[in-house]
């Protein structure tokens, strides 16, 4: 998901105080920023909400690539407007971050030096106009799939990140099938064009769930927590079901020959993708790795002046106002 | 000077139909004037509000949660301040 493979950090604390906190979270209670809570639920909530924030970051990179060549101006300002989007959701999600107790300046500082990491289906490249369709249709629908459950999440600030984010989802997801649907309709190449796209994307997708994590410790304490609502196979299962059928309305084929709808489990049975370059993605080696983190650390430091020159100004604004005073 | 952070501000919008500003959320800013110019582009990019207040985040004093009990319960027990504790026989009609 956009925050893959979120480890639980073990608590130290009195048995009773965590005893109380579960019975809090068991309630349906929200944790609040001032309340009482387990170290351990505090780092791991940095580690996911920071993660999650660092992936509406960079993910606005692979689109950003196709704003000054979109097809229409119409197009083009609907991609614009989807990638400011992307930068809201990251604002919003830093400053519940930062609610934990960590600076937004310290969480920058964490995915430029590769000590916080992002999604992995940002490190694959964009290479045709129909893989804003695909990253709108696929990438956007896998995320909906795991931050809708995230609204009912236990800590306050970050369900009400989840509630404004989900309100804004909707538009990326549809702004895509409707490209997809465009090209799918189009000349004999221009579906080609889309098939490529989802032949590209659709494993990358699957991968964006993390690893069957039905077994893990981690993640069987992340859901004790409610910081984690599903499993990533529940999500997966959920996500292959519904988008089958719209990719046989474009009359696209999903790129999987095991994939057959199971009467029994009401549910398509599919193939797994590679764990192995998944693993090889998360580990820096993807194919856009360098190149993203790159444009990020590029995009901080070339605005270094920027932000100086700012804060020159504020002070100089302020230093005036109390001589006036 | 280049390493300080830019504060935090507390982002307050008042939506179309005359209620009160609501709190949406926060963002950095290094002055109130930037603050309201990042909060329009973060918080009202569909015509959520008509009027943005920003405060620095440092200038609100919020009560603590173990105040709550002191706070907040005396009001439990005190269910004729509301009106459907009273009941008001149907004759006498809407009230």
């Amino acid at each position: 998901m956009y925050a893959q493979m979120i480890k639980s950090e073990s608590s130290n604390d009195d048995p009773q105080a965590l005893a109380e906190f579960q019975a809090r979270i068991d309630r349906g209670e929200r944790i609040e920023p001032k309340e009482w809570m387990p170290e351990g639920y505090r780092k791991t909530l940095i580690r996911q909400i920071g993660q999650h924030a660092h992936s509406e970051i960079v993910g606005q990179l692979p689109e950003g690539n196709w704003i000054t060549r979109a097809p229409t101006l119409e197009r083009k300002q609907i991609l614009l407007a989807k990638v400011q989007d992307e930068a809201g959701h990251g604002l919003y999600l830093y400053s519940a971050c930062e609610t934990l107790g960590v600076t937004r300046d310290e969480l920058f500082e964490k995915l430029h030096s590769g000590a916080m990491k992002y999604s992995s289906i940002f490190n694959y490249p964009t290479l045709t106009w129909a893989d804003m369709g695909a990253i709108g249709w696929l990438v956007d629908g896998a995320a909906i799939m795991n931050q809708v459950p995230l609204q009912r999440t236990s800590y306050g600030p970050y369900a009400r990140a989840m509630v404004r984010i989900c309100k804004e989802e909707s538009f990326h997801q549809r702004q895509g099938y409707s490209i997809m649907m465009k090209m799918a309709q189009g000349t004999p190449a221009q579906k080609e064009m889309a098939q490529d796209a989802l032949n590209r994307f659709w494993y990358p997708s699957l991968m964006m769930f993390g690893p069957s994590d039905a077994e893990s410790v981690h993640s069987t304490q992340n859901m004790a927590w409610k910081i984690k609502i599903n499993t990533n196979d529940e999500l997966r299962q959920r996500f292959v079901n519904e988008t089958v059928p719209q990719a046989e309305y474009l009359g696209l084929t999903v790129p999987d020959e095991h994939l057959r709808w199971n009467d029994d489990k009401q549910g398509y049975d599919f193939s797994e993708p590679d764990w192995d370059e998944f693993f090889e993605v998360l580990k820096g080696n993807g194919p856009c790795n360098e190149e993203r983190l790159g444009a990020r650390r590029k995009a901080w430091d070339d605005g270094q002046w920027f932000r100086e020159g700012l804060s020159a100004y504020a002070d100089k604004q302020a230093t005036r106002r109390t001589a006036a005073e | 000077m280049s390493k300080k952070e830019w504060p935090l501000w507390e982002i307050f919008i008042r939506g179309q139909h005359g209620l009160n500003h609501r709190h949406v959320g926060s963002l950095h800013a290094p002055d109130a004037e930037m603050a309201i110019n990042n909060a329009r582009d973060v918080y009202t990019r569909r015509k959520e509000g008509v009027s943005i207040w920003v405060v620095p985040s440092s200038a609100i004093t919020a009560s603590s949660p173990s105040e709550k009990g002191p706070l907040f319960d005396p009001a439990e027990d005190k269910v004729y301040r509301h009106p459907t504790f009273y009941d008001i026989p149907d004759e006498v009609g809407h009230m």
